[in-house]
């Protein structure tokens, strides 16, 4: 049994935190660049030039790229062969992102309760997803999801005959209803199958794949830019002022599921798209 | 590139009705903050006939949750958040004499109706912009309702902050306007 101590755990999670909301990936700048040249709207021109002149400010200064520096949310692989020494590896994340978003001058942005809405004042709970998998490594996956791009997501229980038509048409409601609002261009994951709840996860964890990476299933590689070309003909634009990039791209995540059933969930994700990944 | 409109705070009635959709502005002055839990807060003192602890009248409103300042900045990074959640709360504030908001998305129609009818302008900034944004704020004080942390509203003090007129009092919604002209098809 490979060990980790506790504390390498949390100081991992907690420059996790402040990397990502300070610097945008490689593959987002890339996106960037390749709206800018794209975008035929003047004012959609000025908001991408505007986002990429705040990214190289907030990666200089190591300020959030965003004000809203999100939810704390986790993927977290933990090998069968692995095992946190010194306390739990839960209370680990908890501590690294208390850590994180204190000693990172990161917005608190999580109330303890969803009706009574008082700040819990160290943007705790995170919100974790644990897997089992074999080997004894211990892979983490953050991301910073904001509330404006969280608020437009959807989920929904469709009856098989829906099929791939049924869905794209339900991608395109759903990003055409959120305008705006969101912050465009967005990213679009997409969870097919599992049932309620991880059709959810899923479309959550479509998120992190990088942006122009495709499905390995040619089907919904297809799919995946058939959506995207649909979503970039509805002319919402960068921050819904008009244009052509409405979206940077969609993934889409897929699992078996029941034979009466098919669930399927849209999560948006901002511009402000920021995840890291770090293995132990 | 289209030129920038400068104007200052509060705002006048000349400065109201020379700005249209789609106008880039640099706004320089005051703005006060407020989000979801103060705008509760202000509509709950308007219902029970209280006095607000801030004069809104020529002000504009700024739906911000900025993040803590590092030692040595001003303010932390201070970009928009989304304008709907404030929908239901915006009326009783233009009541008041509110001239303008800042945020990100679209208004209802009921807030889009109301810039006509109190004469108050929507203003666009870029949502996630947070860090270039926060570079205007040259002075932050806390007013009213620290107890909300981020969400207390602060007065601002801007210069040249970059905005884009969103809904003016002409009935203008540059949404509306701006999809019309690059949409290609349609969901139905």
């Amino acid at each position: 049994m490979r060990e980790i101590p506790y504390e390498t755990v949390v100081e991992t999670v907690k420059q996790m935190c402040m990397e990502a909301n300070y610097e945008m990936g490689p593959d987002m700048y890339a996106a960037l660049r390749t709206a800018l040249e794209r975008e035929e709207s003047p004012q959609g021109k000025a908001v991408l030039e505007q986002i990429i002149e705040n990214a190289e400010i907030a990666k200089t200064e190591r300020v959030p790229i965003c004000q809203d520096t999100g939810v704390a949310v986790f993927f977290v692989e933990v090998g069968e062969d692995v095992k946190i020494v010194g306390g739990s590896l839960k209370d680990a994340i908890y501590e690294g992102v208390r850590k994180g978003y204190q000693e990172g001058y990161l917005r608190k942005s999580m109330v303890q309760d969803p009706l009574r809405r008082v700040n819990t004042g160290d943007n705790t709970p995170p919100i974790i997803h644990f897997d089992l998998v074999p080997g004894d490594k211990l892979r983490l996956l953050f991301a910073a999801k904001g509330g404006g791009s969280e608020n437009m997501s959807v989920a929904r229980l469709f009856a098989p005959a829906a099929g791939k038509e049924g869905i794209k048409k339900f991608v395109l409601e759903v990003v055409e209803k959120a305008g705006g609002n969101p912050c465009p261009p967005i990213v679009i994951g997409v969870g097919i199958g599992g049932n309620f709840e991880m059709s959810a996860i899923l479309a959550k964890k479509a998120l992190f794949r990088p942006i122009g990476s495709r499905h390995p299933d040619p089907f919904y590689a297809q799919m995946e830019e058939e959506i995207l070309e649909e979503v970039n003909k509805l002319g919402i634009g960068p921050m819904g002022m008009g244009g052509r990039v409405t979206a940077f791209d969609v993934h889409i995540e897929v699992m078996p599921c029941h034979i009466a059933s098919l669930p399927v969930a849209v999560n948006i994700q901002c511009h402000a798209n920021r995840h890291v990944e770090r293995e132990l | 590139m289209k030129e920038y409109k400068r104007i200052t705070t509060p705002l006048t009635e000349d400065v109201i009705a020379d700005l249209r959709i789609g106008d880039r502005v640099l706004i320089s002055g005051v703005l006060y903050t407020a989000r979801d839990a103060a705008h509760k807060r202000l509509v709950e003192l308007i219902e029970q006939g209280k006095p607000l602890p801030i004069d809104l009248q020529g002000q504009i409103i700024y739906y911000v949750g900025p993040a803590p300042a590092k030692p040595g900045q001003v303010i932390g990074s201070a970009g928009p958040t989304t304008s709907y959640r404030m929908d239901p709360y915006t009326i009783p504030l233009l009541k008041l004499g509110l001239k303008g908001m800042i945020g990100k998305g679209n208004r209802s129609p009921e807030i889009r109706k109301a810039c006509q009818v109190y004469k108050a302008v929507y203003f666009e900034a870029v949502g996630g912009a947070g860090a270039l944004l926060a570079k205007r704020i040259v002075s932050v004080e806390i007013v009213a309702y620290e107890d909300l942390g981020p969400e207390a509203i602060r007065r601002l003090e801007v210069k040249d902050f970059p905005v884009i007129v969103a809904n003016d009092i002409y009935g203008g919604d540059i949404f509306e306007e701006g999809v019309r002209k690059y949409r290609l098809t349609g969901t139905g």
